[in-house]
């Protein structure tokens, strides 16, 4: 009896948070976007409350006209800063694993007395703020900041190079932000592999790239997946990255959303270009979910 | 003249000092940091021969194997095959294949695809391929698994999936890291014979690594017992069995008595040694005996002994003790005597007949007899 009720609880408890800190919020930012604007405080008008009744809102839901999504339909700037967000995220995830892999890689080969410090040292950046190490990128990359300093006292360079406040400055913050979250599951699956797979592929007639591709990095697959998503998801929504190391022309869907927040106090477009990234964003999350289920059950 | 063991050989190319090695350690060492996993280790191997290495856990077996196949660089010393020195020859460059221990199954492919990876890398076709993986399905009895991937079979099927798929490609040398540990005993049986048949039909040379001395002695050309490093002997079953050089080998290989004693005469074919059993006389080993006063060990196999209550009359050595503890195997019953001077012998009866008049029983006091030339002396 005891048991059930644990085991009924262990079960409850996950749904119970998935409801207060998922659905729920969710809930009322899609009530937000489906709500009229207006000028006052909250700065919309609900089209419906729970106050009206059941009746009353299943009527009220038949004359909902969805004009916020319209809105973000017929102006380009929306579509133009959800498909650069896109492409954004699409090209800095690709330069994460580029990155990344060689990095896992090397972890998991190196002696295994070293490896939890290199572990350490991937993890030691979250001991600072995300926002201070952003902010920190700035000294970095301005016009006199240390990395034109080094390069011109190098003399790699004449003039100080043009990276702060643009795209490129954009790619370099989510590489360096979101690199941990690439090498983390690449470098788990790296880890577990059996060394002898490669040594049985080199002993039936593969030379050394062969074996890597046809066994390591095939192997890794579940975990380069798992990595990009963790990369791709967040990328396409950041926000401080783009603010504080993009220029005027980087457009980032984080960025117009805050902008209507709080420039223009407009929630109900806000609120409908967060429920449209989400929806754009569920794509690769089930394709995520799916890859994690068909290497569990390759794994088994 | 009478020689080991009860079958002769045509098969010997050890023996013919015109034969040329087909596999050629010599001199060869292999550290690990300050560890000497071997140590300055020369063996031939020939053509079509099936050799075993024997030895207890961690002597450098795998280190062998892998030194053949590729995987490890000799520290020194140099490693022949064909008469062609390895030295630098990537894996896969070099006509062996390896049965790795741990199996090394490729978990993202099934059965099927494992055993045919290899005929891939060699570009060979299909229909050809499908037909020798289909043929190697058979060999390890593996037909209705062709499809599973190796995480949904058991232990003994996954240790003939590598096996199959190291014999795919038909190496000119197979090496096998104990191939059948993981299969029951009548499994094991049956690939131990199909593995000499095929070894047999195409003329392979392999080169074996097991734990199971019966195993090596049903299937062995020749055997080479290892010693930390070292190989402590090379000889054929027989050899091994019924004359070991050192203690460590007697003691390794079956079961087996050693009593010790110092050296008190010797002719050129027999020793007789004194110690705290009495003066034993046993078979010399090698042409030179030891001087006397020296210190030397008697060994002797358990079936070499007769057991009888009296003290029996003209033989060349008898013991008397107490009987310590009687095991019957069925076949055969075991004895182990206790000796007045504390060592305890081992003795096998076969069990001919099936009633017994009056058994041997706990107890009771006891003769075994041997003649001088069913044991040796060893002074090692
Ligand atoms: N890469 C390595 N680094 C350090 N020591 C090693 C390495 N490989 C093997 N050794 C050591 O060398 C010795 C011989 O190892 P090897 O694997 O050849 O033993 P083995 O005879 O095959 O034993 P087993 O019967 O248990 O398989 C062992 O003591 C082992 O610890
Ligand atoms: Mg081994």
């Amino acid at each position: 009896m005891m048991r059930a009720i644990t085991n009924r609880l262990v079960i409850i408890i996950p749904y119970l948070w998935l409801l207060f800190f998922f659905l729920l919020p969710f809930m009322i930012v899609l009530r937000i976007a489906l709500s009229d604007l207006e000028y006052g405080a909250p700065p919309y008008t609900p089209q419906f409350s729970l106050a009206d009744g059941w009746n009353v809102m299943w009527e009220k839901l038949g004359q909902l006209d969805f004009e916020n999504f319209g809105f973000l339909a017929s102006d380009s700037l929306y579509i133009n800063s959800y498909l650069s967000s896109l492409q954004i995220a699409f090209f800095s995830t690709i330069l994460t694993l580029l990155l990344g892999f060689p990095l896992a890689y090397g972890m998991a080969r190196a002696p295994s007395g070293i490896r939890p410090t290199l572990l350490m040292l991937v993890i030691l950046p979250f001991w600072t703020s995300f926002l201070i190490r952003v902010y920190a990128w700035i000294g970095i990359l301005k016009q006199e900041g240390l990395l034109n300093q080094l390069l011109l006292w190098l003399g790699l360079i004449d003039t100080p190079l043009e990276i702060l406040s643009t795209n490129k400055a954009v790619y370099i913050g989510i590489v360096y932000s979101y690199l941990p979250f690439m090498v983390l599951p690449i470098y788990s699956t790296l880890e577990k592999m059996d060394e002898s797979l490669v040594e049985a592929a080199r002993d039936l007639g593969c030379t050394r790239i062969g074996a890597f591709w046809k066994v390591t990095a095939r192997l890794a697959v579940p975990g380069i997946l798992a990595g990009c998503l963790l990369v791709f998801i967040p990328a396409v929504g950041e926000f401080v990255i783009p603010d504080l190391l993009g220029g005027s022309g980087t457009l980032m869907i984080g960025k117009t959303l805050w902008t209507e927040f709080f420039n223009n106090s407009d929630w109900t477009v806000a609120s409908a270009i967060a429920i449209v990234l989400l929806v754009v964003l569920v794509v690769p999350i089930v394709l995520f979910q799916n890859a994690q289920a068909r290497a569990a059950e390759a794994g088994r | 003249m009478p020689s080991l063991g009860s079958i002769r050989r045509s098969f010997a190319p050890w023996d013919d000092p015109a034969a040329k090695p087909y596999i050629s350690f010599k001199n060869v060492t292999k550290r690990f940091g300050d560890f000497v996993a071997v140590d300055n280790l020369s063996l031939d191997v020939y053509e079509r021969e099936f050799f075993s290495l024997l030895g207890p856990s961690g002597c450098g077996k795998t280190t062998l194997l892998r030194m053949l196949a590729g995987f490890e660089e000799p520290t020194e010393g140099e490693i022949f095959l064909d008469g062609q020195s390895l030295k630098g020859v990537p894996p896969h460059k070099r006509p062996v294949n390896m049965m790795f221990q741990s199996y090394a199954l490729f978990p993202h492919m099934s059965v099927a695809d494992n055993i045919a990876f290899g005929l891939k890398q060699d570009g060979m076709e299909k229909g050809a391929r499908d037909e020798r993986v289909a043929q190697m399905l058979k060999l390890v009895k593996l037909e209705e698994f062709a499809k599973r991937k190796p995480d949904q079979l058991s232990g003994g099927q996954r240790q003939r999936v590598a096996l199959a798929r190291a014999v795919a490609k038909r190496p000119k040398l197979l090496l096998l890291d104990e191939p059948l540990g993981a299969l029951d005993k009548k499994l094991r049986e049956e690939t131990q014979f199909e593995l000499m048949d095929l070894q047999q039909q195409l003329g392979l040379t392999f080169m074996i690594v097991t734990h199971d001395q019966e195993e090596a002695m049903t299937m062995s050309d020749r055997i080479a017992v290892m010693d930390k490093g070292i190989i402590a002997q090379i000889g054929t079953p027989a050899e091994i069995y019924e004359a070991p050089n050192s203690r460590y080998v007697a003691d390794f290989i079956g079961s087996g008595n050693i009593l010790e004693g110092n050296v008190a005469s010797s002719d050129d074919a027999h020793v007789t040694i004194k110690g705290g059993d009495g003066e034993i006389v046993g078979a010399l080993r090698g042409s030179k005996a030891p001087a006397n006063g020296e210190a030397a060990w008697f060994a002797i196999r358990p079936e070499k002994m007769q057991v009888s209550r009296s003290k029996p009359e003209n033989v060349d050595n008898a013991l008397e003790g107490e009987v310590w503890d009687i095991a019957y195997l069925g076949d055969m019953t075991i004895i182990n005597l206790k000796l007045d001077s504390g060592n305890v012998v081992q003795a096998s009866m076969i069990n001919r007949s099936r009633l017994v008049e009056d058994p041997i029983g706990y107890d009771e006091r006891i003769w075994l007899s041997f003649s001088a030339d069913s044991g040796l002396v060893l002074e090692r």
